[in-house]
């Protein structure tokens, strides 16, 4: 078990007045010692247990293949060892349903089961609770207001579908007027527009990138970037998360020996990074991403799936955040489920690269093109944010959301948590570290009224689980004041106060009128 | 001077050799070790070391210039300005059974909207109901509070629809059995997939990294021969290909050929062979069989035979995302472990809601309305095939054609002509299209599709235009 990076920079945004930090502070060896051994404890049960379900002293409660019994296996035991013994324990943490708006509060269907979690039936309770854990960062996801009575009226004009792809007759004339806004919003001259935000990496990273060329992903890139490298058929190198030396190291011993074993010089060099990383909470380092990539005439390429709306003075994700210029930027991407209150994705950047992209994308040929509603909310959300609409809710919504996570961050920090990632980052993941307490956080903060996202392996390392909270601008003071009570008693119920830098604080103990102060003058 | 041995040299030869075994056994251990030590190592360096790659120790000087001369590709290569993707149609209302371009009405045989169902006002009650209730995302994956009520509702009605244990939704077509067959098939495991897939599935069998053999277009007999093949091999190796898994990968009705597999013979041979089957019924789901259930209605087979049902609620259904049915056991897998489940944004409710109710009308109106397609597809099937000049592909009943030119005439230029012709006329038909990558790229043709609500009259009125535009390209 490797003990995580201890890094901090202090980095000056003239967009900001105050600097903003990035740190990851180390797992106490003591912690990281009793989280191995609690999976190693799990390990043993489980085998236990399958020992005792093969031999017939238990019963099976997974499902059974209706093939006979001559078929090879669909899975193997061991593949679902993890699923079946350790999964199982704590799944109702996890696919909970809603049963509203996934807005700022939101209503948590209560499940129960018999079996420990084999089979679910529900109560028919709903719960109201604060919602944390969806990705709702400028409070779009809302079933009233102007966006969603334009997505009504939209219904009312073009129906729900098109039932024809981009390149045949799918292209109406509101997808050229989300294009051409989301190209002006982003400054760039020219963009385009997909049903699903996962299939735009992975449809298009393809068309971009092929044999013979190199891509360099940071470790941590979200699935759908790998996927859609891995199809592109390009060679993939990994440099560590955020290292820039390590990416500098990885570009000079691309160019300098060249293809594998042919020796080729590459034809073309693409480096991919995201805008926020959903799980650590940082940021990428841009400024010197970019530097590294003029130096060495590679490409870059910038997924702002979390970062474009919640990041930045005016909302326009990193490069707004880094005040960098937009051309520097080969590849824009982004989604628009997060900030947007919507679905899809996007791809922008110069009007040859869109234009290409138009011609080869997979989803031009054989995906059917964005549904109205779909296309009206992102229209009418980015017209607010612009403060295209006359009012001035875009920037107060930006605002808030900035004042949320200052706010919500600093009294996590004070009292005692170790709190990963950026401090301007709408993502705030608190560490738990061990296997056990991922289940029983999520459940006593529902208790609470608040619903959270707790991970563990195999979505980020062994040995660091967390509770990743997702601030929204829907979230009022209150909401946080509530949200933060409840963590602090749920903190104190199951010690989850390991920081080393600062002392453990109840919430009561914390100055309140020192936050309360910078709350309200942000 | 050739010198033979003389008894006495061969002699002391002898003696030489007997004092040397002598000392062998009065040499102390370690002697002989090492001296074993010594032979063995020579020997391992003359056969067995492999040479060392000669490793480039370059200077700083010349790693430098390496850098500054090495100049990459454009990103981009340029672009055909006159490419069709680069000048579509850009439209403006609904796309149902008529479409509005440059301001005419014209009928609608382009787009896969079979059942009508685009611009259905239930269908868009519902909808708006589903904005009013829930907004319009869903903000987040199925694993974090990304699952709404209506989701499993729509899933539970889809897994009863097909009399199947359970069913599960993903937010986009494409990406449903694209995401489903990397799930279950591994590096090691062998698919037998049709050559005339459509791209998802193709993009799916390269994600999955198996091995893959592609059989001719809907020929038994090439599919008998690789699994035959198949099995000698496994015979050699009975140990290894008890851990091949093996996938048979179809399509209930080809979105390229508009032909219907012959499922009945490929379940025979999966209890033969004991591979698993995986049918991506799109475009039969809603279209075929009588109460609309795709391909194992139309033949009547057991769908518990049948692995796994994968579809698509963009086509008959008129709403967007897609699904897959089966049991349980197969089902459940990828809750797990299929990305374009677990790593997405979840359907927008308001989608969900529209398939609902979709499927309610498809219930209410049942037998007739699908014996009202597929009689229509018929009828049409009958009238083409009367119109000399042209070659039709697709079973009868299929509701989606693919229309050539006979005689060797067939280019995409005339194929766009007769479409510019028949936009003259009213009649929106369009070339299909396809990337230059596609496995089996089938040939140009314009892909025809019935819609439920068409008149005979208009069905009339397609083919009278059609033959002009034939007289008119062919002269």
């Amino acid at each position: 078990m490797t003990a995580t990076k201890k890094s901090e920079q202090r980095s000056m945004n003239p967009t900001h007045t105050e600097s903003s930090r990035e740190e990851f502070e180390e797992t106490p060896t003591w912690t990281a010692v009793v989280t191995v051994l609690g999976y190693a404890i799990l390990s043993a049960l489980g085998w236990l247990r399958d020992f005792l379900r093969n031999v017939g002293l238990e019963e099976k409660k997974t499902s059974h293949d209706p093939n006979p019994k001559d078929f090879v296996p669909l899975y193997q035991s061991y593949e679902c060892f993890y699923t079946r013994n350790l999964y199982t324990r704590i799944r109702d943490v996890f696919n909970q349903p809603i049963a509203s708006v996934a807005g700022a509060k939101v209503d948590v269907m209560e499940r129960v089961s018999d079996d420990f979690n084999w089979t679910f039936k529900f109560s028919g309770k709903k719960i109201p609770s604060i919602n944390l854990g969806s990705y709702n960062y400028l409070g779009f996801a809302e079933n009233s207001g102007p966006c969603s009575n334009q997505a009504i009226k939209s219904i009312e004009k073009y129906g729900l579908t098109t039932s024809s792809t981009r390149h045949e007759l799918g292209t109406q004339k509101y997808m050229v007027e989300l294009e051409t806004l989301m190209a002006k919003y982003l400054s760039v001259e020219d963009c385009i527009a997909f049903g699903m935000g996962f299939a735009t990496n992975a449809l298009n990273i393809p068309a971009l990138a092929g044999k013979g060329d190199l891509i360099i992903s940071d470790t941590l890139n979200h699935t759908s970037l790998i996927l859609g490298a891995r199809l592109s058929g390009a060679v993939i190198r990994k440099f560590n998360h955020n290292d820039m030396k390590d990416l500098e190291t990885e570009l000079r011993n691309a160019i300098i020996h060249g293809q594998p074993r042919t020796c080729r010089p590459w034809k073309k060099i693409l480096i991919i990074v995201e805008g926020v990383y959903s799980m650590e909470g940082s940021l990428c380092k841009l400024p010197e991403i970019i530097a590294l990539k003029k130096k060495y005439k590679a490409y870059l390429y910038v997924d702002e799936a979390h970062s474009i709306g919640a990041i930045g003075s005016h909302g326009r994700g990193v490069v707004d955040y880094w005040n960098v210029s937009p051309d520097d930027i080969d590849i824009h991407m982004g989604t628009f489920t997060k900030s947007f209150g919507s679905a899809g994705g996007y791809i922008a950047g110069k009007k040859s690269l869109i234009d290409h992209i138009r011609i080869h994308t997979h989803s031009g040929c054989y995906c059917p093109s964005m549904s109205a509603p779909i296309v009206y909310q992102i229209i009418s959300a980015l017209s607010i944010i612009m403060g295209l609409d006359g009012t001035n809710d875009g920037q107060k919504r930006i605002k808030q959301l900035a004042r949320n996570v200052r706010y919500f961050r600093r009294q996590l920090v004070d009292m005692g948590f170790i709190v990963y990632g950026n401090d301007n980052s709408p993502v705030v993941p608190v560490m738990i570290f061990m296997p056990a307490k991922i289940a029983a956080v999520n459940r006593e903060m529902l208790k609470r009224g608040c619903a959270v996202v707790t991970v563990g392996f195999p979505a980020t390392a062994l040995t660091e689980s967390r509770v990743r909270f997702c601030l929204s601008a829907g979230h009022t003071k209150e909401m946080l004041d509530d949200a933060l009570k409840a963590m602090d008693e749920v903190g104190h119920l199951v010690s989850l106060r390991y920081s080393k830098r600062n002392p453990p604080l109840r919430w009561n103990e914390l100055n309140r009128t020192d936050y309360e102060n910078e709350y309200f003058s942000c | 001077m050739g010198s033979s041995m003389t008894r006495g040299d061969i002699e002391s030869l002898a003696t030489d050799f007997y004092d040397l075994l002598e000392s062998f056994k009065h040499a102390p251990f370690y002697h002989i070790s090492f001296e074993i030590f010594l032979v063995l190592a020579v020997i391992w360096l003359v056969f067995f070391r492999k040479p060392r790659a000669i490793e480039k120790k370059l200077t700083e000087r010349e790693k430098q210039e390496l850098i500054d001369e090495w100049q990459p590709e454009p990103l981009v290569p340029p672009v055909d300005p006159n490419h069709p993707a680069l000048n579509v149609r850009v439209l403006d209302g609904i796309v149902g059974k008529t479409v509005e371009i440059d301001g005419k009405k014209s009928l609608n045989f382009a787009t896969f909207n079979f059942l009508n169902f685009v611009g259905n006002s239930r269908i868009s009650e519902k909808a708006i109901q589903a904005v009013q209730k829930y907004g319009v995302g869903s903000c987040g994956p199925r694993g974090f509070y990304g699952t709404i009520d209506i989701h499993l509702e729509l899933e539970e009605r889809l897994a009863k629809f097909f009399n199947c244990e359970e069913g599960i939704i993903y937010s986009y077509g494409f990406s449903t059995i694209a995401s489903i067959i990397p799930a279950y098939s591994k590096r090691n495991d062998i698919l037998f997939v049709d050559e005339g897939v459509h791209y998802a599935i193709q993009k799916g069998v390269e994600a999955s990294r198996s091995h893959v053999k592609w059989f001719k277009h809907n020929d038994i007999q090439d599919l008998e021969r690789l699994l035959a093949e198949q099995e000698v091999l496994d015979k050699k190796n009975p140990k290894k290909a008890r851990t091949i898994r093996r996938f048979l990968i179809i399509e209930g009705l080809y979105v390229n050929y508009g032909d219907i597999c012959p499922l009945p013979r490929m379940v025979e041979l999966k209890y033969k062979y004991k591979y698993r089957i995986f049918i991506d019924e799109s475009v039969s789901f809603g279209t075929i069989g009588q109460t609309g259930r795709g391909v194992t209605e139309y033949y009547d087979i057991d769908r518990q035979k049948i692995d796994l049902i994968s579809s698509s609620l963009e086509y008959s259904i008129g709403s967007i995302g897609g699904f897959a049915v089966g049991s349980s056991f197969v089902v459940d897998h990828q809750r797990l472990s299929a990305q374009g489940y677990c790593f997405s944004a979840s359907l927008p409710p308001l989608l969900a809601a529209a398939a609902i109710e979709a499927l309610n009308i498809m219930e209410e109106q049942s037998t007739p309305l699908f014996e009202t397609i597929m009689s229509k597809s018929k009828r049409l099937h009958k009238k083409l095939l009367s119109i000399k000049g042209y070659s039709v592909m697709g079973d009868e009943i299929s509701p989606l054609k693919h229309l050539r030119l006979a005689n060797a005439l067939n280019t995409i230029g005339r194929l766009e002509e007769i479409v510019q012709f028949a936009q003259t006329r009213d009649i929106t038909i369009t070339v299909a299209r396809y990337l230059t990558d596609e496995h089996l790229l089938p040939e140009p043709s314009i892909r025809l599709i019935l819609n439920v609500e068409m008149t005979d009259e208009e069905l009339e009125f397609l083919c009278t235009v059609l033959q002009e535009a034939l007289v008119k390209v062919t002269s």
